[in-house]
């Protein structure tokens, strides 16, 4: 047994050395495996966004450069508003999902319900069910409850869309959290009440976070939601985009009007990453 | 005795919203079952909408597109979003920042945005709108999943293996195969099975460069949106809903139980 | 007892009455009665699993136990929820909250206090107020003070070592003056050194604030050189209360003395009251009340053991010795049992030495069991079952298909396999006793039985062993030939084990 154990070691020492050669010779670096996937990406995702740019910055007709198409959007307020609007609804449907989602995520990470795996389960399936069918099925209750208010139509099917996006990251920070945290906040004379808003709540930020940015960048890109539950007075930003790339003459209004959403997007997912992070991060100074 | 009203009180909560979550779908379901045109009137049970779902060419046409475009671009992302799993865990510095940003441009952008941005970018290569640009797009948007299951991986592998396979004489190449890739095999399975499913849901990608090629969402969408609730959709979608409620269970089940048998790795 | 500061508060601030916790059907604390008198620094000492923690959490108000009480000062506090108790804990991996600095951990529990203001309302209940925030910045400095942390307070708690964050964690709990602070293996994370700097400051900080401490470790050096009161624990059950001195020196039987410090244990008969024989002598004991030719088992702690060339009690011969740094330790066989013996001179392995004890070296303890005792079923004429495994046995009794019975087992007739399947029962090594010249093992088998098993052999604990027993060596009793028993057929033996040990 030991006899055999050191011939094997005194194998891979001599063999360690004559690797350390063939390393070298061959010097392909494993890191060279991203390349095809990362060429493919320039080209097919990278390079389509300057593409986008571009065409934001030309004139559809005579193809020469121009500012006209952003000059378009800042110098309609009702589309500005309509903007507005989108961010606004998202937001609505976004702390509506929270507030439901929240005292549910408690509740199944909670002991009374033992983490049952299969009710989360129960919960998250929908996630994996075509948007458009549950939208469907919303609209089809919405019709035998007599609800015709196409702004309460709109709200309702989005959080039921959108609600398994946020209680899965509640779920998955809050039946992760260290116990005994919340016992030490019990221990020092907290009610569980107290308990809820001084430590579970501030450490499950991370999870808060990822389910914001998971139901909120959906809904204020939407435009299928709208076109089955809605009218023409629920139209969103996405709508909007929608219909200018419905026609080839609005395609670089479409490009511009896409461009300013990317921006909003990319300013949010920042702010709430920072959020998140600085959650993590500089705690102590806060 | 308090402690029994609490636990009550929580199930009745979580009673509570689990039928919020499934009444719309049941209700859709048992609709599905009645012949009648309007939303919401019940006309005597029967399978009518069944029977003209199964007779209705674009549909089943749908059917057929939609599963063979899921195959193939999982296929596609599985192999590329491995291959760049390994890349990207092994780049260093600013290299991995900017490599990960890329990777998770589609993800985190609006869908719509990515949508029209392939439409543009197909036009302007002259590539026609159908399957190839279908399959071009769905890849793209669903190799970040893969990346993301296969990552975990990862981190979780012997740093020294492929050393080893290299060391023992193999070429990168063959190292990479037959030493590092079945340790990642699981990752890759449940890689591929997101990229199928998110292949299978996506319809505003699709509808940008769908050309003449239509998939189940993207009938959906034109059915719902444009042509006006058709009474077939209850049968389409109370199928789906089982098909895909049923799905999930089995493989929380085949899960479930390759977890029970496994022997405890300590 | 040292510390405590006054005189004449010398009651009991904890009472634990007969309190049983079971999780899913296991026993983690089994009917455990423990006082704690006010300012002590008593230690609950055992091995992982032992039960320690959970009483410990059911103190602190965490855990609820299945029967029995707590009191608090005399008042019944077991069902009172962990935030009304005057009870402060410090956590195994300190617990501190990363999303709040030094400073607001530290006032976390000041800012939720509320004390009486002297001043009674109109119905004559007292008025409370809560500290203001002069008050809580000035508590929390001084605290931060008495474990070393001034300049810290403002400090994120993710950049402190593991050190510092548990200074921090000590202050945050001390600085609500809890009536008994709980210390659930607070050094358990950090590195020797520091371990041993927390010791002495601890104990200090015991003697300054005299505030009760419950501390709970495995380690049982820390337990005896911190506490006035060691609580030792196994299986759920109190072994031994009693000074660190006199558990030292007076293990109550073979679990406590083979934990507790290094020692001979071996299996000794008595003779006659002060005379113990073992090793084929008779030595002069300081015990009485034993049986006459009781079988006992014996404790020799390594110091105690006199070693001449020329004369005394034993003769042996010396197998190995090493440098311990102020004196040798030796292995000396004599008599068929290894000894280990600490000696300041060193005899060079293979040089012929003669062992001497004095009486009050010699520490005799009741044998906790004797025999394995289990209930089975007859499965056919040769054949019954007992703890899941199918055993061939020898039926003088005529015995049938389905008979209830009682099965005798003596320690040293049971065989361990190396392979499970050569044995009837798969089981697993959970402690082995080096008695002398054979090891006592305890075996848990994959139904939850207890085997003790004397054997020649080493085994190591977490071994996978298989259990043979040779047909004639089982005795097999007609379960209603006995008086009957009440409850289930496991738990009752479950609960015959506990009571043995509880009688120690």
């Amino acid at each position: 047994m030991y006899n055999g154990n050191r011939c094997a070691v005194a194998d891979t020492a001599a063999g360690k050395n004559a690797g350390l050669k063939k390393l070298k010779i061959r010097g392909v670096k494993r890191s060279a495996f991203a390349m095809p996937y990362l060429a493919l990406s320039v080209v097919f995702v990278v390079v389509p966004l300057f593409i986008m740019l571009y065409y934001a910055f030309t004139d559809g007709e005579t193809g020469g450069m121009t500012g006209a198409n952003f000059v378009h959007f800042f110098s309609r307020p009702n589309i500005m508003a309509v903007l507005g609007k989108s961010f606004l609804v998202a937001a609505l449907t976004t702390v509506l999902c929270f507030l439901l989602a929240y005292p549910l995520a408690l509740a199944l990470s909670s002991s009374a319900l033992n983490k049952k795996f299969v009710l989360v389960m129960l919960f998250v399936m929908p996630m994996w069910i075509n948007s458009l069918l549950r939208t469907y099925a919303v609209k089809i209750v919405l019709y035998l409850m007599d609800i015709t208010n196409a702004w309460v139509s709109v709200t309702v099917g989005m959080v039921y869309d959108f609600f398994p996006f946020m209680l899965l990251p509640l779920y998955s920070v809050l039946s992760g959290m260290d116990k005994s945290l919340i016992e030490a906040s019990q221990d020092l004379g907290a009610s569980p009440l107290r308990t809820l808003f001084t430590v579970r709540l501030p450490l499950s930020l991370p999870g808060i976070v990822s389910g914001v940015l998971m139901v909120f960048m959906p809904t204020v890109s939407t435009f299928a939601i709208t076109d089955v539950l809605g009218d023409t007075s629920t139209y969103m930003f996405g709508n909007i985009i929608n219909q200018w790339f419905a026609n080839s003459g609005g395609w670089n209004i479409g490009s511009a009007y896409s461009f300013i959403l990317l921006l909003l997007i990319a300013v949010t997912v920042v702010l709430a990453n920072k959020i998140g992070k600085g959650q993590a991060e500089i705690g102590g100074v806060l | 005795m308090s402690k029994n009203v609490k636990t009550g009180l929580i199930w009745s909560f979580v009673g509570v919203m689990l039928a919020a979550m499934y009444i719309p779908i049941i209700i859709l379901i048992v609709f599905s079952f009645t012949g009648a045109k309007a939303l919401g009137v019940w006309e005597g049970f029967s399978f009518e909408l069944y029977a003209d779902l199964f007779t209705n060419s674009s549909i089943l046409n749908a059917f057929k597109n939609s599963f063979i475009l899921a195959f193939v671009s999982a296929l596609l992302a599985t192999f590329l979003g491995t291959t760049a799993a390994v890349g990207i865990f092994y780049i260093k510095k600013w290299k991995k920042t900017a490599a990960q940003f890329v990777a998770n441009i589609t993800m985190e952008n609006a869908e719509i945005v990515t949508g029209v941005t392939f439409m543009m970018f197909f036009l302007a290569l002259r590539l026609p709108y159908g399957w190839t640009t279908l399959i071009i797009a769905h890849t793209m948007i669903t190799t970040p999943y893969v990346i993301l299951s296969v990552t975990p991986k990862l981190s979780q592998l012997n740093p020294n293996i492929y050393e080893a396979g290299l060391d023992l004489g193999a070429s990168p190449l063959r190292s990479m195969f037959t030493v590092v890739v079945p340790q990642l095999i699981p990752g890759m399975i449940s890689g591929f099975v997101m990229a199928f499913a998110l292949s299978l849901d996506d319809f505003i990608v699709s509808k940008f460069v769908n050309g003449s090629v239509e998939t189940i969402p993207v009938y959906l969408y034109n059915a719902l949106a444009k042509r006006g609730a058709d009474p077939t959709l209850r049968a389409l979608s109370s199928l789906l809903f089982v098909a895909i409620i049923t799905v999930l269970i089995a493989l929380n089940v085949v899960s479930a139980k390759r977890r029970k048998r496994a022997p405890v790795n300590v | 007892m040292a510390t405590v500061t006054n005189g004449e508060k010398f009651d009991n601030i904890i009472e634990i009455k007969n309190v049983t916790k079971v999780f899913d059907g296991i026993t983690a604390v089994d009917n455990v009665s423990l006082a704690v008198r006010r300012g002590e620094f008593v230690t609950l000492l055992g091995p992982s699993g032992c039960g320690k923690t959970t009483l410990l959490r059911m103190i602190a108000g965490f855990e609820l136990p299945t029967s029995g009480s707590i009191f608090l000062e005399k008042q019944d506090v077991t069902t009172v929820p962990p935030h009304l108790r005057p009870i402060n804990t410090v956590f195994q991996k300190y617990a501190l909250f990363p999303h709040l600095n030094v400073f607001k951990n530290i006032a976390f529990g000041l800012k939720l206090k509320k004390i009486p203001t002297g001043e009674l309302d109109k119905n004559g209940k007292p008025i409370f107020r809560k500290f203001g925030k002069d008050e809580i910045a000035e508590k929390v400095e001084r605290v931060l003070k008495l474990v070393n942390l001034e300049a810290y307070g403002y400090r994120g708690i993710t950049g402190l070592s593991g050190g510092q964050q548990q200074r921090v964690a000590i202050a945050r709990a001390i600085v609500c003056e809890p009536k008994v602070l709980l210390l659930d293996e607070p050094l358990g994370a950090l590195d020797l050194k520091m371990r041993k700097e927390m010791q002495s400051e601890l104990a200090a900080m015991h003697k300054n604030i005299g505030i009760t401490f419950i501390y709970v470790t495995h380690d049982q050096e820390e337990a005896l050189t911190m506490s006035d009161k060691v609580v030792v624990m196994t299986d759920g059950a109190v072994q031994q209360y009693g000074t660190p001195k006199k558990i030292y020196d007076e293990p109550a039987n073979a679990f406590v003395a083979d934990f507790i410090g290094e020692s001979n244990i071996l299996s000794g008969v008595m003779k006659s009251d002060f005379c113990v024989e073992f090793c084929g002598t008779k030595f002069k004991c300081m015990d009485k009340g034993f049986g006459k030719d009781e079988n006992v088992d014996l404790v020799v702690r390594p110091e105690d053991i006199a070693v001449d060339t020329k004369k005394g009690a034993l003769k042996g011969e010396v197998v190995s010795a090493v440098f311990k740094g102020t004196y040798y330790e030796m292995e000396i066989l004599a008599n068929d049992y290894q000894f280990t013996v600490q000696n300041t001179s060193e005899y060079l392995p293979g040089t012929a030495v003669y062992l001497s004890v004095e009486p009050d070296g010699i520490h005799i303890m009741k044998k906790l069991k004797t025999v394995n005792e289990f209930d089975g079923k007859v499965l056919s004429e040769n054949t019954l079952e007992i703890c899941g495994g199918e055993f061939e046995f020898e039926n003088s009794l005529g015995l049938e298909r389905g008979d209830e019975v009682t099965v005798k087992i003596p320690f040293d007739k049971i065989d361990l396999t190396d392979d499970e399947n050569d044995g009837y029962v798969g089981a697993n090594v959970t402690q082995t006793l080096y008695k002398g010249s054979y090891y006592q093992v305890q075996v848990y088998t994959d139904d939850d039985h207890d085997f003790f098993i004397d054997t020649e052999d080493e085994w190591d604990i977490g071994d996978r062993v298989g259990i043979k027993i040779a047909p004639r060596d089982m005795t097999v009793i007609r379960k209603s030939d006995e008086p009957e028993k009440v409850g289930e057929a496991s738990d009752t033996q479950e609960d015959a084990n506990a009571t043995e040990a509880d009688n120690v």
